[in-house]
């Protein structure tokens, strides 16, 4: 790596300017590395320029939690044993809050490539795996800061504050948003329009959210709902959320038993850690067939 | 000095549709090129063979003395490329934009600035390095393009259409970089254009249609070529007046854009004849020159706007199967 110049860029009076000379390494790690570093700072640098956005996904998130969850609770305080139906729903608000922030990030490959920014990448130098993981990393680092404000709310719904529980969450809210990113690239390496692309997030993410369990607790439901539910990989990141915030709640052993009874497979509890990695699994499984998709187009 | 550019029976169809049939070619070292032709003719195919977006379906290629097959990743390194297409990020600043590029390329940190510096300032726009490119006109859009397209230093800079949909004041001005530029860096330029009067800017030019080079040389070259004038002339009945041609003088004539038009050697002193013999009405007449647009015509039989008015009708299905190819 040189540059082959002479310094200041402007030679004697009336000479041509000197030429700066930059010099393209050959294909490196290092190289891949920058690459997927701006490829995330790109999406950084586009959410900070989209205040609208920052505002709007923001609405459903605390619509569900205030709005749903503060009237519902006439209803429901019998069932809940007294804790507060916004505190039960917090958890899966605190997914959500990511899920659609992260989907509107991965949309952003759609957009690239209706605009064009996609054929820049597409032929720079490098990998195309880089631009996948990066986008991955931008999107997921993009909703965990709308999940910050999100976490900034737990005083509200009666939760309160503490280092573990808000590094637990955050680090929950990365795991599932990157996931979630990593899904919607993958969707969008086959979906040209943006319509269409939200058409189908929409369908899935959607129901996904419903039948995960974070508005109601997986436990006494329907034959056909509960298979759904266990079937649905969002109930295996809702659950460990709301285990996270129940321990940081004062709860009696009974409402704890009727509120997160956890997740069964057969009468088999499924443990917490085996949730979480099946997630992040999950996430990986999908982050390899974009990257795939991505690296065998023309 | 090696050729920057060789290209050897080269082809592209998708499907049924040959868009590319076998051309052959070389560009040299410091050379500006231009692939000149109607739209639809297969340039922009061409040219995305060269920048390995494409894969050709036979023949091969190389850029900078590399294989678009076998080394692609050389390739992409050593080119620039301006699309037809803008490819800017309009929320980034026209700077964010270009260091970007620098770190996609991953062009060494402290040359970044200086490098951004001259070629923003050559397209000058550096004074507005910090505006958001979404506020940009089409023109400040399309230099931006063209300095990021050199940031890293190519050696071969691509550019396809890079005047299309620009005011003439703004045309010119980009010849102007694309002239200081050959001048400063040690650059090869290809590039596509279906305009004729800017192919008078290149070294040399190769003229397509329908998949084929049909002439290659320098523009004066090819001019010289085709020898004789072109006279235009509108007349009350067109048909007869192509056949009276033929009869009386052994010419061939042909109508495009409303006139019946032929070439002849030395035409001034063939108007004269043309009034006296041909028999048909004749409202207005023009005698000129060969121009490129006469050699396209003696090459192809029609001029650059008929052959695109022609082929109009079959872009949509073409443009559809490209894309289709250029997804991912």
């Amino acid at each position: 790596m040189s540059v082959r110049t002479a310094d200041p860029a402007l030679g004697p009076e009336g000479a041509a300017p000197e030429v700066v000379r930059v010099h393209v390494p050959e294909r490196s790690w290092r190289g891949e590395l920058r690459a997927i570093k701006v490829v995330w700072r790109r999406e950084l640098l586009r959410f900070r320029a989209d205040r609208v956005r920052i505002v709007t996904s923001l609405v459903q998130p605390l619509l569900f939690l205030f709005v749903l969850g503060g009237g519902l609770e006439q209803l429901s305080s019998a069932s809940t044993h007294g804790l507060d139906l916004k505190t039960f729903i917090y958890p899966g608000v605190l997914c959500m809050s990511v899920m659609f922030t992260a989907m509107f990030s991965a949309a952003s490959i759609v957009w690239d490539r209706e605009y064009g920014f996609m054929r820049e990448m597409m032929v720079a130098p490098i990998r195309r795996s880089s631009i996948v993981v990066g986008k991955c990393c931008g999107g997921a680092t993009v909703a965990c800061l709308q999940g910050l404000i999100m976490i900034a709310l737990a005083p509200a719904v009666g939760v309160p504050y503490s280092v573990t529980l808000i590094l637990g969450i955050f680090a929950l809210q990365l795991l599932l948003a990157f996931s979630i990113t990593a899904f919607g690239v993958m969707v969008a390496a086959r979906i040209t329009q943006i319509q269409s692309f939200m058409g189908v997030m929409q369908l899935v993410i959607m129901p996904m959210f419903f039948i995960s369990g974070a508005l109601f607790p997986a436990t006494g439901l329907p034959q056909w709902l509960a298979v759904l539910n266990r079937l649905d990989p969002l109930t295996y990141a809702v659950e460990p959320m709301r285990t996270l915030v129940f321990a940081h709640l004062d709860l009696s052993a009974a409402t704890e038993a009727a509120l997160n009874p956890g997740i069964t497979w057969f009468g088999w509890t499924v443990p917490v850690a085996l949730e979480i990695f099946a997630v992040f699994a999950l996430g990986m499984t999908m982050l390899a067939v974009a990257i795939w998709e991505f690296s065998s187009g023309e | 000095m090696p050729s920057a550019i060789s290209v050897k029976a080269l082809r592209k169809s998708f499907g049924e549709f040959e868009a590319v049939r076998g051309v052959s070619f070389e560009v040299a070292t410091g050379e500006v090129f231009g692939f000149l032709g109607p739209n639809g003719a297969g340039k922009t195919t061409t040219i995305n063979m060269l920048c390995t977006l494409a894969r050709p379906t036979s023949g091969s290629a190389s850029v900078a003395g590399n294989d678009v097959l076998a080394a692609r990743d050389e390739v992409r390194r050593h080119i620039g490329l301006v699309f037809q297409d803008p490819t800017l990020d309009g929320y980034l600043t026209a700077e964010q934009n270009l260091r970007m590029h620098a770190e996609l390329y991953g062009v060494e940190k402290a040359a970044v600035g200086p490098r951004m510096k001259q070629v923003m300032e050559m397209v000058g726009l550096w004074e507005r390095r910090e505006g958001q490119v979404l506020t940009f006109s089409g023109g400040m859009r399309r230099r931006l393009e063209i300095a990021r397209g050199l940031m890293h230093s190519p050696r071969v800079l691509f550019l396809d259409e890079p005047t299309i949909g620009l005011d003439p004041q703004t045309r010119s001005s980009i010849w102007g970089y694309i002239r200081q530029l050959q001048e400063q860096e040690e650059i090869t330029i290809f590039m596509t254009t279906h305009y004729m009067d800017e192919a008078e800017f290149c070294d040399r030019i190769a003229i397509m249609d329908h998949g084929e080079i049909v002439a290659l040389d320098s523009p004066d070259a090819l001019k010289e070529q085709v020898g004789a004038d072109r006279i235009r002339i509108e007349t009350s009945d067109d048909a007869a007046a192509i056949e009276a041609i033929g009869e009386r003088f052994g010419l061939e004539a042909t109508i495009s854009e409303g006139a019946v038009s032929f070439a002849v050697p030395e035409g001034e002193e063939f108007v004269p004849r043309l009034f006296a013999e041909l028999g048909v009405p004749i409202r207005s007449v023009s005698v000129s020159r060969p121009t490129l647009d006469d050699v396209f015509m003696a090459h192809t039989g029609s001029t650059i706007r008929d052959a695109e008015s022609a082929s109009n009708r079959t872009d949509g299905k073409v443009a559809a199967q490209m894309m289709s190819g250029m997804r991912r």
